[in-house]
């Protein structure tokens, strides 16, 4: 049993963090989240070519740095303390989950082509009717000939502004909700019958509206197992749960740092306000939901390479806390902070607003409760 | 990163388990399934059979008994001991007052009074509260007169009462904060003294507790001499020691391994407990959910304590963090007794201690205690400092407010 950081892990962690810090300060960032396209593909070759974080999780013989879950997180927690914005999640945790995991033909050209930086991910899986449900789906791929003929709709499809290929959740069979069925495309997202409808998000991302008619894609644009990929999903899902809770440890910590400081500076009634019990009990309890939302995020990485079933129940036991503290260390980060909370122009508001958007993130904190009591509840009885 | 059990932690668990299941006496598993109180002999004899496997006393340095275990091997134990429900090794003197020990006191001290500690052959109390010095603790006002004796040696004459002190119907000995300097700051004047329990003018009386037990008591101190070498540090430094022995105290509290174990429990009675629909109370969806949420909360304490332990291996000491774990610890132990009561319906509300056996059984075995659990638990989040001034502590140690 070990809860240290290797002195790779820690070097990785200082370099992400130097680079940040020059080059990803709060108004940089909002500069480049209000310019047109919302992001900046400097900073994303940066992170290929300078910092080599782009295949620091990839496998050597692909041109990887053979980093693992753990260097995931450190990443992932790095840039949530910076609210990065760039696909990192899309391209490298599920693109490149999906390729590692089901190795289909031409993973490995396209693994070097997302460490180089060439290729960005984004994931489309969710549809208007089906919530958080992996497997509701109403988007088909129909066989014909050597070709699959995708159709269908997508929502909020994170990153697909920036993206170069879609990955793509579609029925080969099955209902609508079976489990039976799924199969997963890699979609280039210039080929024809694919349109968007691009917009931001609340938290300065820049997602899409997927639109596919009749979108021809090769038989080996599959990965995984054709009609039965919905357990390589649910993998891939899981780990990118698990980088989101560690994307929601830096923003917690920086929520919880920032009313610290501001509470020690904001004087009123002739002191600072850091002095009142009520407000430094508050404090601790926002304390208190980041640590243990710490100890979720490392016990649900520890456990990624566990059976399914005690992966998802480690993973949805971690989303649950995760979200429980973002919504609670992120409500009262602004309460403390008072009417300058509520402006846009100090960071706390955007690290609120990154904080509520990662709570419905692939599943609500209910969505995870759920999921973690039908696993726990079935565990038993059986 | 990883939660592996190494070959040589596997062996070390399949070790722990077969010496509790060959050598925990029958006879007090017996007393713990029927719900008899315990007597001083029956907490002592666990605590002598395990000082002769040299496994009383894990925590301590190795060359006073200290099994030199790892981190992983005290989850270990602690989890093998929760699964088999053995007895509690009391905390007083192995876990708070020893570590004070081999910390503060002089050589001698610490061959004095450490294995007997050790070896379960004293039984020690905790002279801290007052009626009123409860989370001011530093406000004591129990008296400590240095003296020189017609022997020609020195003593302290200690007058003053304190309070909730656990099991000092049993003490043989107990460490107690005096106060040795009024005229300065609070926190300056205090001395850590042990004073042994059959000197003349200690009187022990019994505080009943709200359901029903003997737990706690008032301990009277009037005109009781205690030779000076028996205080540990230096006069007027006993803060000090005091407040080592708190973050001990608050470590040790959390109890995950126990509440693993309770969580089980809870889920075995809500499996045989009906809901209104008839079927199991734990299909229910409204209890089901707070198990689960339950359960959740318990995962993000255990590695949070593992977390906290691993630091510690690396040479820290409990720090003020431990306060999380007192506080979360203590929240859920007491939701663990909330929901066995809430489980137990109708048969929460008998009222069984001391009622005879001719009576025959009333209500489900699971039920039986439930509610005295759950009003006794209560303690929990108000001892060792309550949550309210772990929260003081984090706030000002931790956060810096």
């Amino acid at each position: 049993m070990d809860f240290s950081f290797t002195e790779e892990q820690s070097m990785l962690r200082d370099t992400v963090a130097s680079y940040l810090a020059d080059h990803y300060d709060f108004d940089k960032r909002r500069a480049a989240v209000k310019s047109a396209s919302g992001w900046r593909p400097e900073v994303w070759k940066a992170f290929a070519q300078d910092l080599g974080i782009l295949g620091a999780t990839f496998p050597e013989d692909v041109g990887g740095l053979g980093g693992g879950p753990t260097e995931m997180m450190v990443v992932m927690e790095e840039f949530g303390k910076a609210l990065v914005v760039e696909p990192y999640l899309g391209t490298v945790v599920i693109g490149g989950g999906f390729l590692k995991h089901a190795a289909p033909a031409g993973a490995a050209e396209m693994i070097g082509r997302i460490i180089a930086g060439e290729a960005t991910i984004a994931f489309a899986w969710a549809e208007p009717q089906g919530r958080y449900a992996l497997s509701d789906l109403k988007t088909t791929a129909r066989k014909d000939g050597a070709d699959f003929v995708l159709g269908g709709m997508k929502s909020v499809v994170i990153g697909a502004p920036w993206a170069s290929h879609l990955i793509v959740t579609a029925r080969t069979g099955g209902s609508q909700r079976e489990a039976k069925g799924v199969s997963v495309f890699l979609v280039e997202k210039s080929a024809k019958g694919v349109s968007v409808r691009d917009y931001a998000t609340n938290d300065d991302r820049r997602a899409s509206e997927v639109l596919l008619e009749n979108v021809r894609v090769p038989r080996e644009a599959i990965i995984g197992h054709e009609g039965a990929a919905l357990d390589l999903v649910e993998q891939v899902v899981d780990e990118a749960l698990a980088a989101t809770c560690a994307e929601a440890c830096g923003v917690l910590r920086k929520l919880h740092e920032g009313t610290v400081e501001y509470t020690k500076q904001r004087k009123q009634f002739g002191v600072p306000i850091a002095s009142f019990q009520v407000l430094q009990h508050r404090m601790v309890d926002m304390f208190i939901q980041v640590e243990q939302a710490v100890s979720m995020t490392y016990m649900a990485n520890i456990k990624l390479d566990e059976t399914a079933a005690e992966r998802a129940k480690a993973i949805s036991a971690a989303k649950v806390q995760v979200g429980r503290a973002c919504r609670f260390v992120g409500q009262n980060a602004i309460q403390l902070h008072g009417g300058m909370g509520m402006t846009d122009e100090m960071a706390i508001g955007h690290y609120f607003k990154r904080a509520t958007m990662i709570e419905g993130e692939f599943g609500s904190t209910d969505h995870h409760l759920a999921r973690y009591e039908a696993l726990s509840f079935a565990a038993k009885a059986a | 990163m990883d939660l592996d059990f190494s070959p040589q932690d596997q062996e070390f668990r399949a070790e722990v388990r077969a010496f509790l299941a060959g050598n925990y006496p029958a006879e007090l598993r017996e007393k713990q399934a029927n719900e008899e109180t315990l007597a001083k002999e029956d907490y002592l004899s666990w605590h002598r059979i395990l000082a002769k496997k040299g496994w009383s006393a894990p925590s301590w340095p190795k060359e006073w008994g200290g099994t030199g275990w790892t981190p992983t091997q005290k989850y270990i134990w602690s989890e093998e001991q929760a699964n088999a429900d053995t007895l509690i090794i009391l905390p007083f003197g192995v876990a708070m007052l020893a570590p004070v020990i081999y910390t503060f006191a002089t050589e001698e001290q610490k061959a004095r009074f450490l294995p007997g500690i050790r070896d379960g052959l004293v039984w020690w109390c905790q002279g801290y509260s007052e009626p009123g010095a409860g989370s001011d603790l530093a406000s004591l006002t129990t008296r400590a007169e240095r003296i020189t004796a017609d022997d020609g040696k020195e003593y302290y004459i200690v007058n003053g009462q304190k309070t909730w002190t656990t099991l000092a119907q049993f003490a043989d000995w107990g460490f107690f904060l005096v106060r040795t300097d009024p005229n300065v700051k609070p926190q300056a004047g205090i001395s850590f003294l042990l004073i042994d329990m059959k000197s003349p003018g200690v009187t022990v009386r019994p505080i009943i507790t709200l359901e029903g037990g003997h737990e706690v008591n008032d301990v009277f101190l009037d005109n009781v001499k205690v030779p000076v070498e028996n205080r540990i540090f230096h006069e007027n430094q006993g803060w000090t020691c005091a407040k080592a022995l708190l973050m001990h105290e608050r470590s040790g509290i959390a109890g995950v391994a126990r509440s693993k174990r309770g969580l089980e429990r809870l889920r075995a009675m809500a499996t045989t407990e009906r809901a209104d629909d008839g079927g199991p109370l734990l299909a229910d969806s409204f209890f089901r959910r707070k198990v689960a949420d339950l359960e959740i909360d318990l995962t993000a304490l255990e590695f949070t304590e593992l977390r906290t332990l691993a630091g510690e291996s690396s040479g820290k000491g409990p720090g003020p963090e431990s306060s999380i774990l007192k506080i979360k610890g203590t929240e859920i132990q007491q939701r663990l007794t909330e929901l066995a009561l809430e489980a137990a319906g109708h048969y929460g509300a008998p009222y069984l201690r001391d009622v005879s056996h001719n009576l025959g059984p009333i209500g489900p075995d699971a039920a039986h205690g439930v509610a005295g659990q759950y009003f006794n638990i209560r303690k929990t989040s108000i001892y060792g400092g309550s949550n309210e001034i772990q929260r003081n502590i984090i706030a000002k140690l931790v956060l810096g407010l």
